[in-house]
């Protein structure tokens, strides 16, 4: 019982990491068809303003707040930079984009922060355990399953209710038509990014505090794991991103703990072939529309 | 109203349009006819700024507005509806309407917008809260021309509103696009329906093979066998 507990802890807060990351991914795809493979940057990003924070000498909620507005930054400084200028280009002209992207700021990481992995300060209180009426958790799969919970509760909330919310599912779904009924192109693409990088940024948060280090390649796994719940969701759906990244977090913790110890090494690759038996039955992902024809 | 002069639009090594002149008075309807791939939606989306022109001008209300933007175009208040409706499916009708209206319009106003939709569309006002994707092909019809009406533009363009509809509903969007004359808004039609067309409109071109190849009065071009044979590749390019 309590270990079935302690791994529906582990797979939710697993799983709200990765639909964080899979939700901004997805947004900034089905808006400008732009897989962007630069968002465990942003993640980077956040991790190193935590360390920028706590040298400030920023209590913890501070420097997180720093850390995440840099990533939002980021996000819609690189798509200024660089995704702008080759707006309606080939999807392979764009995602040799993002690979650049992502790796002059891996290089920029290396060379001017460190190449080697760097430790992040957490407070201890986020280390401890619980005692829920005899079941024990930890404070921050909790606080993580908590943070990412109301996070995607207001986003869904911002997607549906607000103005700018309507615009972004309108963007996602037919973005020339968005542009015809008069909404600017810019301002919508720069608010996907932002979000996108705010949302990877506090995935970040939740992600170095489990880890307690930062290095130049932090965010490469997990991003390519919210690529991976992407593609399983369906490419361009946002209700399918958030449930292909809970469907993988629970498969890859169901595998690590019901594996035998002999075949745990093997687990992510049992993760990915559970994952291609699902595409092979639905090719165009969970929630994905079949080719869309005009 | 609107000017278009010397329009061309190729894709590649195709040439859709080859060089158009057109021309729409404040207050008419003007019809734009042709068989399949004449070059219609090719000439509604490169006023529109969807689509780069080779060449040519297009004025709007006397004003210069080549190479604008879409969304700088509806600000200019000129919309489009466009071929296949292409309303968003997933979203509710009213969340169709609403990311049509202008970003600085205030909340009591984009209220009283959506009441003058749902008296001019009394459909949509029964199908607010459900998913436009499931409305019939006549409704999405009316809520697409809803949406774009949301911009309070003077200038329409519609791209043949009537394909695929059953003939009591083409009949009925045909009324609507009169009635929208009748509301001071000028507009655009392209059709494949000549007669209903003609029917409505003040004025007509007929577009061939990417080249003007009549023009006239509405009465003129439908007592003409011009059009006809225009439509079965006798006459043109
Ligand atoms: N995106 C595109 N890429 C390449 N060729 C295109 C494109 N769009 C249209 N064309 C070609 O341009 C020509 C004109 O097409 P257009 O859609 O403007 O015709 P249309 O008069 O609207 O036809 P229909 O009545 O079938 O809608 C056609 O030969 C078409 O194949
Ligand atoms: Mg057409």
């Amino acid at each position: 019982m309590d270990l079935l507990f302690q791994n529906l802890v582990n797979a939710l807060s697993l799983g709200g990491i990765y639909a964080l990351l899979a939700l901004g991914l997805a947004l900034v795809f089905s808006i400008m068809g732009l897989i962007n493979f630069a968002h465990g940057e942003l993640m980077t990003i956040t991790a190193y303003g935590l360390i920028l924070g706590a040298g400030l000498g920023l209590p913890f909620g501070a420097a997180v707040i720093l850390g995440v507005a840099l990533a939002g930054l980021a996000a819609m400084a690189m798509e200024r930079i660089a995704f702008r200028p080759v707006r309606g280009a080939s999807a392979a002209t764009l995602l040799l984009t993002s690979f650049a992207v992502s790796a002059v700021l891996q290089v920029l990481f290396q060379n001017l922060i460190a190449a080697r992995p760097l430790p992040v300060a957490v407070p201890r209180a986020l280390a401890g355990t619980l005692d829920l009426g005899g079941l024990r958790v930890g404070v921050l799969p909790l606080a993580t399953i908590l943070g990412t919970g109301i996070l995607l509760a207001a986003l869904a909330l911002v997607l549906r209710r607000t103005r700018v919310g309507i615009a972004m599912r309108a963007a996602a779904i037919d973005f020339q038509m968005t542009r015809l009924v008069g909404i600017r192109a810019d301002a919508v693409i720069a608010a996907a990014f932002g979000l996108s990088g705010l949302l990877a940024g506090i995935a970040a948060v939740f992600w170095v505090a489990q880890r307690g280090s930062v290095d130049p390649m932090m965010g490469f796994l997990p991003v390519l794991k919210a690529f991976i719940a992407v593609i399983v969701g369906g490419l361009g759906s946002l209700s399918g991103a958030v449930v292909g990244a809970f469907l993988l977090a629970f498969i890859e913790v169901g595998l690590r703990a019901l594996l035998p110890p002999e075949l745990l090494p093997y687990r992510e690759a049992l993760a990915l072939a559970l994952i291609i038996l699902v595409l092979l039955v639905r090719p165009q992902g969970l929630f994905g529309r079949r080719e869309t024809v005009r | 109203m609107l000017e278009v002069t010397g329009l061309e639009v190729a894709y590649g090594a195709i040439r859709a349009v080859r060089g158009i002149d057109l021309r729409v008075g404040q207050g008419e309807i003007v019809a734009l006819l042709g068989p399949n791939g004449a070059g219609k939606s090719s000439t509604l989306m490169a006023i529109m700024g969807v689509v780069p022109p080779r060449a040519g001008r297009i004025r709007l209300e006397g004003r210069d507005v080549s190479g604008l933007a879409p969304e700088a175009l509806v600000r200019a208040g000129m919309a489009l509806v466009p071929e296949g409706r292409r309303i968003f499916a997933p979203l509710t009708v009213t969340e169709n309407l609403v990311v049509a209206a202008p970003p600085g319009r205030r909340r009591s106003e984009l209220a009283a917008d959506l009441e003058e939709m749902h008296a001019l569309f009394p459909v949509l006002a029964e199908r607010r809260t459900q998913q436009a994707g499931t409305l019939s092909g006549g409704e999405q019809q009316q809520l697409a021309i809803a949406r774009c009406l949301m911009g309070r533009p003077r200038m329409v363009l519609l791209d043949e509103p009537s394909l695929g509809l059953a003939p009591q509903i083409v009949d009925q969007i045909f009324d609507l696009i009169a009635g929208l004359r009748d509301r001071g808004l000028t507009i655009l039609l392209v059709e494949q329906n000549v007669d209903l067309s003609l029917e409505i409109a003040d004025r007509g071109y007929v577009l061939v093979g990417g080249e003007m190849v009549l023009d006239g009065p509405a009465a003129a071009l439908a007592a003409s066998e011009g059009v006809e044979r225009a439509f079965l590749g006798l006459s043109g390019a």
